[in-house]
């Protein structure tokens, strides 16, 4: 420990107590101390190891149809690996060809009113370390909704739900998607709601919840945040920027 | 106009000036996103080859985004200085290079030339330099601005303190600018992000940073990095505003995109002036520079707003350039170039991000701009900290304006990597450069003692 360190020790903790930025690392020299170094390459290798991480589609599927009790689908983007997918964010939100297949057999008669769409985004360690519980505190909340097929995609983006959402004639798609990685948050899970889900939608007309991990949004939060977004996007036929007016998610919530 | 260059036994013909400028860019993800990236590397320096040939006058002639359809176009036509271009008016872009690193280019003769040329301009040569040349030219140029500090002097490197908070919380925020200050960050700005864009919350942290800058004479200016309309909102309110913000692009579709336009822009200098916050500086100068604009390769492309002539794309760095055309008509205090904040789709790597960053270093400056760099990355990007050594380090040696002072290097509300306090006392050291000198006596005076002994309870001093 340098003499700097020590001398400012008691002021250290008092910032480090008001704020969660890495505030008051000492110096050796001008340069930053082994110990804070290395917590700074752990955090950013952790990350980057959930930005490259390949998601266990098949294992994530079981898991959702069990919880579920009905089958799930395996989907791929254009995207055909990381590097593209990084550098080609078109193509993670289409489709790849066999994936259309796979959806026109599988699509049903009936139409649904929410598709469930589980994608790994930027963290497939996100979705496998949170996408089964936050859908296992969901599923109780949305018991007069027909759902479509769960489905599963590796490479993809938000945007990709669009495409899969119409696909299976469902009102409503949910996107549960990792979330690029922050150096202190590299499993963080987000949620795009988007209603009449079809290709061209923007991100203004989705709602969003984020930050879904151990040290952010609960799996129960989420899920009554999620149920409030649903409710009031069926209610009133929209999301996005219009859904976010005043009184109109609120509203919900008293009902 | 067509341009062509044969290599071996292939002829490579470029369409037009856009085509012309997009081929003959170094490789980065963005352009190839936008479908304009050269097909191959021969094709690349056939472009440049073409490009050298070219005559500057030419770009006089033809636009790279049509006049009628563009305000920023409008802007950089009807402002050219042909009184200040005349000296070089009879060179090629590959001419110009070559004056730009003889020792005939003086920094006398570079501040005097900024008027004569266009961004499309800057954006050739520099598409001509490797990354010596870069920072060999940069270095010869200086611009200084002055508000409460100055800021761009030789031997001197500012930083801006970015005290951001998850939660906008203004304890939060004073406990990051308290490291800061101790550490010697904020000599080119105090400026804060917000989580959530409210005026309410730009008023009280603005009047949180003037009472701290007041009760320990600190020479800084704050800034609070809202949308140029609520910072508006918080002026007219009576909040005690330095220097305005706003994130600016070379189009004027990619400006709507981010809710401004030349007119706003004019609207804003002109209120935050009238204010006079300025302080006689060190040379005895009253500071009179208020805006601080941010911009970044790729930000066009993100908002689809990056289509030129016959709406066909224009390469990043091209645009980026015309961003500088837009700063640099309200005299700003501080430009910067988030360089590796927007991602790996549009600058993929540590090699792309490096050279980005000294490709708009050095045409903000040749354009007379006040240059500083975010040099950052995303988690996505395929980048890490030896990256941003480099550049750094690159950037310290051309002459950058300033940096960021980011605790720990980790901004834990925009949720990246940029420069920490420590990465600016490293380049200051190896560099030899030494803090605005407002600032740096200030923090050898009394006001500095006293601040040091009262941040051992922080809390209180929001309590002034």
């Amino acid at each position: 420990m340098s003499e700097l360190t020590r001398s400012t020790q008691g002021l250290a903790a008092e910032l480090r107590a008001l704020t969660p930025a890495r505030v008051a690392l000492g110096r050796t020299g001008v340069s930053l101390e082994t110990r804070d170094l290395l917590d700074f390459q752990r955090a950013h290798a952790q990350a980057r190891d959930a930005v490259l991480a390949g998601l266990d589609g098949a294992a994530l599927a079981a898991a959702l149809e069990k919880i579920t009790g009905g089958s799930a689908l395996r989907l791929h983007s254009a995207a055909a690996d990381r590097a593209v997918y990084l550098q080609r964010p078109d193509l993670g939100r289409v489709l790849d060809a066999a994936s259309r297949a796979t959806l026109a057999q599988s699509k049903r008669a009936a139409a649904s009113d929410l598709a469930l769409v589980v994608a790994d985004g930027l963290s497939a360690l996100a979705v496998e370390r949170h996408s089964a519980a936050l859908v296992t505190e969901l599923l109780p909340r949305l018991e007069s909704w027909r759902l479509a097929p769960v489905t599963v995609v590796e490479q993809g983006r938000v945007a990709i739900g669009d495409e899969i959402g119409a696909a299976l004639c469902a009102q409503i798609a949910a996107v549960l998607i990792g979330e690029r990685p922050g150096l202190s948050s590299p499993d963080s899970l987000g949620v795009y709601v988007t209603w009449a889900p079809k290709r061209g939608r923007t991100d203004a007309e989705r709602n969003c919840i984020s930050n879904i991990r151990a040290a952010g949004l609960s799996y129960s939060q989420a899920a009554a945040q999620l149920e409030l977004i649903l409710t009031a996007a069926r209610r009133w036929q929209l999301t996005g920027v219009a859904l976010q007016k005043p009184g109109r998610l609120t509203e919900e919530a008293k009902l | 106009m067509t341009f062509a260059h044969t290599i071996g036994l292939t002829r490579y013909v470029f369409a037009d000036l856009r085509e012309l400028l997009a081929k003959g860019t170094p490789l980065r993800s963005g352009d190839v996103l936008a479908g304009v990236a050269a097909a191959s590397a021969e094709e690349r320096v056939a472009a440049q080859f073409a490009l050298a040939d070219l005559p500057l006058e030419h770009f006089l002639n033809e636009t790279v985004v049509p006049y009628e359809d563009d305000e920023v176009t409008r802007l950089i036509a009807d402002t050219h200085d042909a009184e200040a271009f005349a000296p070089i008016g009879s060179l090629t872009v590959g001419e110009l290079r070559n004056w730009l690193l003889s020792d005939d280019a003086t920094p006398e003769r570079l501040a005097a030339l900024a008027p004569g040329l266009t961004p499309e301009m800057v954006a050739a040569v520099s598409k001509l330099m490797r990354v010596q040349d870069l920072i060999a030219a940069a270095r010869k140029i200086r611009v200084v601005t002055r508000f409460r500090t100055t800021v761009g002097l030789p031997g001197r490197l500012s930083t801006r303190l970015q005290p951001n908070h998850p939660t906008d919380s203004p304890l939060g925020i004073a406990a990051s600018i308290l490291d800061g200050l101790m550490l010697d960050s904020g000599d080119a700005v105090v400026g804060v992000n917000l989580a959530g864009d409210r005026v309410e919350t730009t008023t009280r942290l603005l009047h949180m940073m003037d009472a701290l800058r007041r009760r320990f004479a600190i020479p800084m200016q704050s800034c609070v990095l809202a949308h140029l309309t609520t910072q508006m909102a918080a002026l007219a309110g009576g909040a005690p505003v330095d220097l305005l913000f706003q994130s600016i692009a070379g189009t004027e579709a990619a400006n709507r995109s981010f809710g401004v336009n030349l007119a706003l822009l004019a609207e804003a200098h002109q209120a935050g002036r009238a204010l006079r916050r300025g302080d006689v500086c060190a040379d005895g100068r009253t500071g009179a520079n208020i805006m601080y604009f941010e911009t970044g390769q790729g930000s066009a492309l993100s908002a689809n707003a990056h289509h030129g002539a016959g709406g066909l794309a224009v390469d990043q760095q091209t645009l980026e350039a015309r961003a500088y055309g837009v700063a640099r008509r309200f005299d700003p205090m501080l430009v910067n170039t988030v360089v590796g904040f927007i991602g790996p789709e549009y600058l993929y790597d540590g090699k792309q991000i490096v050279r980005a960053g000294l490709e708009d270093h050095f045409c903000g400056k040749l354009l007379g701009l006040p240059m500083g760099c975010d040099v950052c990355y995303t988690n996505h990007a395929e980048a890490d900290q030896d990256d941003m050594d480099t550049l750094l380090t690159l950037l310290g040696v051309a002459g950058v304006n300033y940096i960021m002072g980011v605790p720990g290097a980790d901004d834990i509300m925009l949720n990246y990597q940029s420069t920490s306090f420590h990465d600016a006392l490293y380049l200051r050291r190896v560099l030899d450069v030494k803090p605005a000198p407002e600032f740096e006596a200030w923090r050898s005076g009394e006001s500095f003692a006293r601040l040091m002994a009262e941040a051992r309870h922080p809390e209180r001093l929001l309590t002034a």
